[in-house]
């Protein structure tokens, strides 16, 4: 897999278009790493010149700081921003909503001004200017529901990106009772991820999950990969996880995208 | 008796305004308790969400049914309060109806035009009152609203019609005078499509009680509306003048944008600094600031403008998904707590001209930290209030207390912050692994 960093493509005197933020859990989640390969074959197969920081890359600090801890996310945020503008590139895309929007919006007042899209963007993108071409024959009519994740969707006003990248693959989008400004959060945000939920009488990810059962679709399409973790151990908790499979929205345009 | 009718209203009419302007003091006073934030930008584009959001109610129409006739006990109490113009006018003169020479035809139009919102508002305020207590209607049962609040929001019901079926029943008894033996005074003016079909009910009285009647309507009415002038600042109800300025102050920011704390920036720049010595001694004099907030006093002055400005609504708690699913956090009980802690605040000023230590804060004794733990910052609070009040910023700043200040974060996540701090990643992964997915 061609994948080459910052560091190598500098070194030989080059600058990417793209720098391709992959984030931790693109880098070491078992799930998220293969949501990380189809992007990246996307990018090859769209001819995108891009690159990575890979060892360069540290956490955005999202975590710490929505857990309060200013402190650590400054410290994180300072050091990936010197990182950051020691490279030339045009446009930072992420697979993960946090990374976006804390890179996006939390950056530029620590000295980080950056082009920051989200991959779902990007794909849009490529996708209308005819980079990469789809076929029409494994998502056709199946029913998908798309799962809007928080800091993609309300907190940064993109709704249509991901719905039009579904529609490009002509499949039979469902929407779930809560959608859009009005999306129901998975339970991963603001460092939730990381620890037990307080008591309660349902968990915030298992009411998610049977929100997306009742569309009857066959797919849950999501945009970030802790949804995704917390949509996958709903459907398991539903005992639905050989009915329903949650992809990631580049998982299903690398599939139905052609060489 | 005309003089003393004019100085008993003179009277009340100042000593009602004076006491308004009173409380209005003490709320300026107390929001600015909190700490300085700049909302001094870009005024053409709060003042334009202020005409959508507060005066145009652009959000209340989310729910379209309520939204409707929540805009009608507005439109309608503005619009009605024009006739206040004239009431007062003639409390003060002893007069009757002292515009209705000047205005002509237009004065019949307004009159009928009053008389149909006072007609709607009633209509609305009973199917308030019907969602409230009858139809047991999810926001409005939960245990947020226990106590005072539900009682609250009951009188401000019961005020409304109150009102209205008074400002109805002034007119009925006008209208039945304006044919009687006190015609002299109760001219001809004014046209009245609701309140004629209630002057009949005056039929068999004597003019005198109906005399009585008109006065006493007419007095209670006035003194009605001061009175709820002067309700407002105990009550929810405030938000009706609160909203303009809540609006217009609000975050005109991505809702995804979480400030940086400037504080702590000033720390951060000095340890990666390489030229810093980490043995000098500080020469710096100024206090250290502290982190995050657990009390009013450290939470900024749009915070605490919020929590007076809070309607109790609960659209904030019915789209959270932790109260959705059953955990203690609600974040309309946030704002309230801020609001019961402000007013704590201001009445400990008030009896000691400053803030003597009460052995109280705003974390733990108001607010739990197991409220403030069950927050995903999913900004679903934010987005559905539909005047621009930020609970989410309040849970923050509370975090950034119980993290920074008293190091309280749940095992968890303490293990996750070292993990960021050692590998570069909330998981114990090596951060020269980053790379290995490609393999």
């Amino acid at each position: 897999m061609n994948v080459p960093t910052l560091k190598e493509l500098s070194q030989n005197g080059l600058d990417p278009e793209i720098l391709f933020w992959v984030g931790c859990a693109g880098s070491f989640d078992e799930r998220a790493k293969k949501i990380t390969k189809s992007f990246v074959k996307l990018l090859n197969k769209a001819n995108i010149s891009f690159g990575v920081l890979g060892i360069e890359e540290s956490c955005t600090g999202d975590p710490a700081k929505r857990a309060g801890n200013e402190f650590l996310y400054q410290m994180q945020a300072v050091s990936n921003i010197e990182t950051l503008n020691s490279y030339n590139f045009k446009k930072i895309v992420t697979t993960c909503p946090h990374c976006f929007n804390t890179i996006k919006n939390e950056y530029p007042s620590l000295g980080g001004n950056y082009d920051v899209i989200h991959h779902t963007q990007l794909l849009d993108d490529l996708i209308k200017n005819g980079k990469i071409k789809v076929q029409n024959e494994s998502f056709k009519g199946k029913k998908i529901t798309f799962h809007d994740p928080c800091y993609l969707g309300r907190a940064n006003k993109e709704f249509k990106a991901p719905r039009n990248l579904i529609d490009s693959v002509k499949a039979d989008l469902k929407e779930m009772k809560s959608c859009k400004e009005k999306g129901l959060c998975c339970g991963a945000g603001g460092a939730q991820m990381f620890k037990d939920a307080e008591k309660g009488n349902e968990e915030i990810n298992i009411k998610r999950t049977k929100e997306a059962i009742d569309t009857n679709a066959k797919i849950i399409a999501a945009g970030c990969p802790f949804c995704n973790t917390m949509l996958s151990d709903g459907l398991k908790n539903q005992k639905a996880e050989q009915k329903v499979k949650v992809l990631d929205i580049a998982e299903i345009v690398e599939q139905a995208s052609i060489d | 008796m005309s003089i003393f009718s004019s100085v008993f209203f003179g009277f009340i009419f100042i000593s009602a305004i004076s006491f308004f302007v009173f409380n209005c003091k003490k709320i300026l006073r107390n929001i600015n308790i909190g700490r300085g934030i700049n909302r001094s930008d870009n005024k053409k584009q709060r003042f334009f969400n202020m005409l959508r959001l507060a005066f145009g109610q652009s959000k209340m129409l989310d729910k379209p049914f309520v939204g409707f006739l929540h805009l009608v006990v507005y439109v309608a109490f503005v619009l009605i309060n024009i006739e206040l113009i004239e009431i007062v006018i003639d409390g003060f003169l002893n007069k009757h109806r002292v515009l209705a020479p000047y205005l002509g035809g237009f004065y019949n139009f307004l009159t009928a035009f009053f008389e149909i919102l006072a007609l709607l508002v009633i209509i609305s305020v009973v199917v308030f009152w019907v969602r409230r207590n009858i139809l047991k209607i999810k926001r409005f049962i939960s245990n947020d609203l226990k106590g005072w609040p539900k009682t609250d929001a009951n009188y401000i019901l019961y005020i409304e019609l109150v009102l209205m079926l008074l400002f109805l029943n002034m007119n009925a008894t006008d209208l039945y005078l304006q044919s009687s033996s006190y015609s002299d005074y109760y001219q001809s003016y004014g046209y009245f499509p609701v309140s004629q079909f209630l002057s009949p009910i005056y039929s068999s009285f004597s003019d005198l009680t109906v005399l009585y009647v008109e006065r006493i309507s007419w007095w209670s009415h006035i003194i009605g509306i001061l009175f709820f002038l002067n309700y407002l600042y105990y009550s929810k109800h405030l938000h009706i003048l609160l909203a303009f300025p809540n609006t217009y102050f609000s975050n005109l920011e991505s809702i995804g944008k979480m400030d940086n704390l400037s504080s702590v920036y000033n720390e951060v720049k000095t340890m990666l600094d390489p030229n810093n010595d980490p043995y000098a001694v500080s020469n710096s004099n100024l206090p250290i600031e502290k982190f995050g907030a657990s009390d009013v006093f450290d939470l900024n002055w749009f915070q605490l403008l919020n929590a007076y400005t809070c309607t109790e609504c609960g659209r904030c708690s019915s789209e959270c998904p932790a109260n959705q699913t059953g955990k203690i956090l609600s974040p309309r009980t946030i704002i309230m707590k801020t609001r019961d802690r402000l007013e704590e605040v201001g009445k400990n000023i008030d009896k000691n001209g400053k803030f003597i230590d009460d052995g109280k804060k705003l974390l733990d004794d108001y607010i739990s930290k197991e409220e403030l733990w069950a927050c995903t910052t999913c900004n679903a609070c934010v987005e559905s209030c539909p005047i621009g009040i930020d609970p989410l910023s309040i849970i923050v700043d509370m975090r950034r207390y119980m993290v920074m200040e008293q190091s309280s974060a749940p095992t968890e996540l303490n293990n996750m912050m070292n993990n960021i701090e050692n590998n570069g990643a909330p998981w114990p992964f090596n951060q020269l692994d980053r790379l290995n997915w490609k393999n």
